[in-house]
């Protein structure tokens, strides 16, 4: 006799018992939200839908890849955020891995000063919370900086100010482009020679690793580009004027002190992930190597480095992760990223549900994309374990 | 080979032999073992030297302390006018709380802190802790809050400063605890509505930045009740730290509920235990001991997050800087005002990490102790 | 008899204040296979450890196949492509197969063509007949295999020396015959041993001398058929007491 589907007294009717309950309380729950939701709309006369999305927004947008003006709609006001948070995000990233894991192998090292200035820096700045750092960098930027009308000259024609970051840039030419187009294939060439390098390694046993000429392979097909397109050294180069500098790319203080105020805090956290990831390599490898007569480099190449990336490398996408949602905190300083801008439409047109939508989609996406890569990754350089 | 006669046994072990006199070895090997690091010493030294007595006389000698604003101006920013400080810390520490009742947040934060430094030791995680937490809360309530027991009414919209932070802080934990938990156990669950329903949570809340859950909080949580129901802002706040921590403590106990060997479960049910009794007293207390340093960490991302409520117009100890920053007068001396609000930050922030530290260390030897008793 | 292999006089090691070795005097001649034993924390792996510099003596001379182990950096690889360790807990390099890990030394070590390299690593795998597994990774090997694996590894070096630290300690009891044989087979043809072990069985069918250690001393060192019959130290005798099946 077959028992009934719903069964108490199986463990699969149990189970299907306890889900059903489950999905029943959820679905009430939501049925029960939602009829509150509309209820409270309609008595605000707030629309509902995404048709906002195709209408002149209003505002303007002051900074970004993406020009915008108050006649754009919506749908280019979060394209543009969406850019500006990537903007950021990507600089950051950059930024914060290579000071970190400066900071971090600082903090390993022999010289007592330097490791305790790396301590120091960690210790700093991963104990105050962040929003705390962004409005001291962002004050450094607005009231401490010069005025624009005489702004701090780091190098020639790169000047610092309350305006922001300026610096020159090459006025477009083909002599670029060609450099540009030249890119792709000098990588391929160094890559090639690489090989090939390695690959007559293997075959005598000796050999020059060619790690420096392949470098300098990808960096002269770019060159040659360049030369080969006219050599064009045209610069449009920041003006001092009377009351500020024109010109040039302008990175604004808000961007500036987001990015660095980003990067500082983040590399403080990559700094621990460096440093534990070398620690977690058990001695044992060390001893071995050192044992079979293996030099410190080639121990560090052959035998550490591998086993400390794998334990590296998820965490610090984490920290890559938590750059990104931290930039949220660009709303605070004004810098017109996706939720700051997310914010400025909330007030404009009260649909706070759609919006919000809009915002957390983006960053899931982002999330998924970013866990999709870390799985294979993952799977990619797993210690193959019986 | 011919047999070694067995020494006599001197008993003592010698003395290592000075190798070099102490100090000037270590500087041999600590700063100048290589060129390169000779050459960092003689960098980072420099850099020192320069640097260090121009902030110390920035920040101490030639600083004005009293709250004299003429002397503070003279000062022209070549050092640091703690007058400020002196002048506003208490608009800092408590927000916009009633001045002459701002003893009240005070004494309910000390107490707070008194549990704290009561529960930090493993000896005194007994049953009567949890309601021993649960009592302090309420004192703090009704301290901070007031109406009853001769405390006048003080509405919530007033409460500020750095007894908000811990309250947010306090609540926001608490209350996640259960509810990470409880999702947790669904995680692992092997129920696919369970286990989907609770990763899709977690995944969800772990993927957005707490300001769009503060924004969520703000905007939507309105419109979610029904008409005529009201959340006071700060409940509405309190809860959405609350589901965010959520999601983040449910991986802290999953950590813990991973690190159970199978075969506490196994045991449990060859005694004839059912899942849930299994759970409450064999599974849970075992795990939910093996993750308490990072409970403490939970703790210390909470405090540190609590700042963000700036952004949503409440004056925690962030936003009751900038409130003191907003007076004109005052306002140029923004550095001194966040090297203060940044130190009582970073003194809590160190304070629990090294504790956190210190709790991992010692739980190491404590797990193996069979009296382990937590609940 | 011609110059021991190893020589090591008056040696002292400190750990911070910790005496772990005090006025060690050993000789190995060449060919020859000693056993060291005694209590944990007598310092016997310390020494052993000393011999490669994986660990640096202060005080005394240790001299390796006629090259007196300083602070100078060249006489310590010089020793080390002449000297094999295998470790307690076999050290072997996860990320790599066993093939890889077997023949990553001759490669970029002693610099012999990849080809060579490998041939040689899949002889000293035959050697310890484990060739079937050179596809694997440490991580799907039995500890037993593992083990085997790393004496193949610090053989293919061609060393003049091997160094055992407590071969089996970490290995379950029915895999520990299987790396003992392999060390048997070793002793037969010929190595240079120093092992430093608690199987008693090895010590008695293999070794020329046993010594044994406490607390940082080698208290006493014999052919085994003394060693074992009539120790003469009460230490030892205590020693053996608790080791030795009843």
């Amino acid at each position: 006799m077959k028992a009934p589907l719903l069964s108490w007294s199986t463990r699969s009717g149990r189970a299907r018992l306890y889900q059903a309950a489950l999905l029943a309380a959820i679905a009430l729950a939501a049925a029960l939200l939602w009829r509150n939701t509309r209820q409270n709309l309609t008595a605000r006369q707030i629309r509902t839908g995404f048709g906002f999305l195709g209408q002149p927004a209003g505002f303007d947008i002051g900074e970004g890849l993406v020009r915008y003006g108050p006649t754009d709609t919506y749908l280019l006001a979060f394209a543009a955020g969406i850019a500006n948070t990537l903007r950021v995000a990507v600089a950051g990233i950059v930024l914060a891995t290579v000071l970190g894991t400066l900071v971090g192998l600082g903090r390993l090292s022999r010289n007592a000063l330097v490791r305790w200035l790396c301590t120091g820096y960690v210790e700093l700045l991963r104990n105050v919370p962040l929003i705390i750092q962004l409005f001291a960098w962002y004050l450094v930027a607005t009231e401490i900086l010069p005025e624009a009308s005489s702004p701090i000259a780091l190098a020639p024609h790169v000047y610092l100010s309350k305006g922001g970051l300026q610096f020159p840039h090459p006025v477009w030419a083909r002599g670029w482009a060609w450099a540009l187009a030249a890119v792709p294939p000098g990588l391929a060439a160094a890559w090639v020679l690489a090989r090939w390098a390695r690959a007559r390694r293997e075959r005598t046993g000796r050999g020059p690793r060619l790690a420096w000429p392949a470098a300098l392979l990808a960096v002269a097909f770019p060159v040659a580009g360049w030369l080969a397109g006219g050599a064009p050294h045209a610069l449009e180069l920041p003006e001092v004027t009377r009351f500020n500098v024109s010109g040039g790319v302008s990175l604004t203080p808000e961007f500036l002190a987001l990015l660095v105020g980003l990067c500082t805090f983040t590399a403080a956290f990559i700094a621990e992930i460096v440093r534990s990831g070398v620690l977690a390599v058990p001695h044992g490898q060390t001893e071995a190597a050192a044992a079979l007569g293996l030099t410190p480099r080639q121990a560090t190449r052959l035998v550490l480095l591998p086993q400390a990336l794998r334990v590296i490398v998820p965490p610090l996408t984490s920290q890559f992760l938590n750059l990104t949602k931290n930039s949220s905190l660009a709303v605070a300083i004004g810098y017109p990223d996706l939720v700051s801008i997310a914010n400025t439409a909330i007030n404009q047109n009260g649909q706070a549900l759609e919006c919000i939508v809009v915002i957390m989609s983006v960053y899931l996406a982002i999330n998924l994309v970013t866990a999709l890569g870390m799985g294979w990754y993952n799977r990619r350089v797993a210690l193959v374990e019986g | 080979m011919e047999a070694i006669a067995a020494r006599p046994d001197p008993a003592a072990a010698r003395e290592p032999p000075p190798a070099a006199p102490g100090p000037a070895a270590w500087v041999r090997r600590n700063l100048f073992s290589s060129v390169p690091s000779a050459l960092a010493t003689l960098l980072v030294g420099a850099a020192l030297v320069r640097v260090l007595p121009a902030a110390v006389r920035w920040l101490f000698t030639g600083a004005v302390w009293a709250p004299d604003y003429e002397a503070c101006r003279r000062l022209e920013y070549h050092a640091a006018c703690w007058g400020f400080v002196a002048e506003k810390h208490r608009l800092v520490l408590f927000g916009r709380y009633p001045f002459a009742e701002q003893w009240r947040p005070l004494v309910a934060t000390l107490l707070v802190v008194a549990a704290l430094a009561a529960s930090a030791h493993p000896r005194s995680w007994r049953r009567w802790l949890a309601p021993a937490w649960a009592v302090v809360l309420a004192a703090f309530f009704l301290l901070v809050r007031g109406g009853a027991l001769g405390l006048t009414y003080v509405d919530p919209g007033l409460w500020g400063g750095l007894p908000l932070t811990v309250l947010l802080t306090l609540v926001g934990v608490s209350a996640s605890i259960p509810i990470g938990i409880v999702l947790a156990l669904g995680r692992r669950s092997r129920l696919p509505v369970a286990r989907g329903a609770a990763s899709l949570y977690i995944e969800m809340v772990r993927g957005v930045p707490l300001i769009t859950v503060l924004f969520v909080a703000s905007f939507v949580f309105p419109l979610l009740l029904p008409q005529g129901l009201r959340l006071d802002p700060l409940a509405r706040i309190a809860l959405a730290i609350t589901l965010f921590q959520a999601a983040y403590m449910a991986e802290v106990v999953r950590g813990g509920l991973q690190a159970l060997p199978k075969g506490q479960l196994e045991a449990a049910a060859s005694l004839g235990l059912s899942w849930w009794q299994a759970q409450r007293r064999v599974v849970l207390p075992q795990a939910l001991v093996l993750v308490i340093p990072s409970f403490v960490n939970s703790l210390l991302s909470t405090f540190m997050d609590t700042s963000l409520v700036t952004v949503v117009s409440m004056y925690d100890l962030t936003g009751a800087l900038r409130l003191a920053l907003g007076d004109p007068q005052w306002r140029n001396f923004f550095i001194e005002g966040y090297l203060f609000v940044g130190a009582v930050y970073f003194a809590c922030c160190l304070a629990m990490s090294r504790y956190s530290h210190w709790l991992e260390k010692r739980l190491g030897r404590w797990a193996r102790r069979p009296e382990a008793s937590a609940a | 008899m011609s110059e021991p292999i190893i020589q090591l006089a008056g040696v002292n090691k400190w750990y911070g204040r910790f005496h772990v070795l005090k006025d060690v005097d050993l000789e190995v001649a060449a060919g020859e296979r000693i056993v060291i034993c005694g209590p944990s924390g007598s310092g016997k792996s310390t020494l052993i450890r000393c011999i490669n510099r994986l660990e640096e003596h202060q005080q005394g001379r240790i001299v390796v196949d006629g090259v007196e182990l300083t602070e100078d950096l060249k006489s310590v690889e010089r020793i080390r492509r002449e000297v094999g360790m295998v470790f307690q807990q076999f050290n072997l390099f996860p990320h790599l197969t066993v093939l890889e890990n077997v023949a990553l030394a001759p490669a970029w070590v002693l610099r012999l063509p990849r080809e060579e390299a490998e041939a040689r690593a899949m002889q000293q795998l035959a050697r310890v007949r484990i060739a079937d597994q050179a596809a694997k990774h440490p991580g799907q090997l039995s500890g037993g295999q593992q083990q085997r694996v790393a004496i193949a590894r610090a053989l293919c070096m061609q060393p003049r020396i091997m160094l055992f630290d407590e071969p089996t300690s970490a290995l379950d009891p029915e895999m520990v015959k299987e790396v003992l044989d392999v060390m048997l087979e070793l002793a037969g043809q010929g190595m240079t041993m120093v092992v430093v072990t608690h199987e008693m069985g090895f010590a008695r069918s293999v070794a020329d001398r046993v010594v044994f250690m406490d607390e940082g001393r080698i208290v006493e060192q014999n052919p085994p058929r003394e060693f074992f019959a009539n120790p003469r130290s009460e230490r030892t005798r205590d020693f053996l007491g608790k080791i030795l099946p009843r």
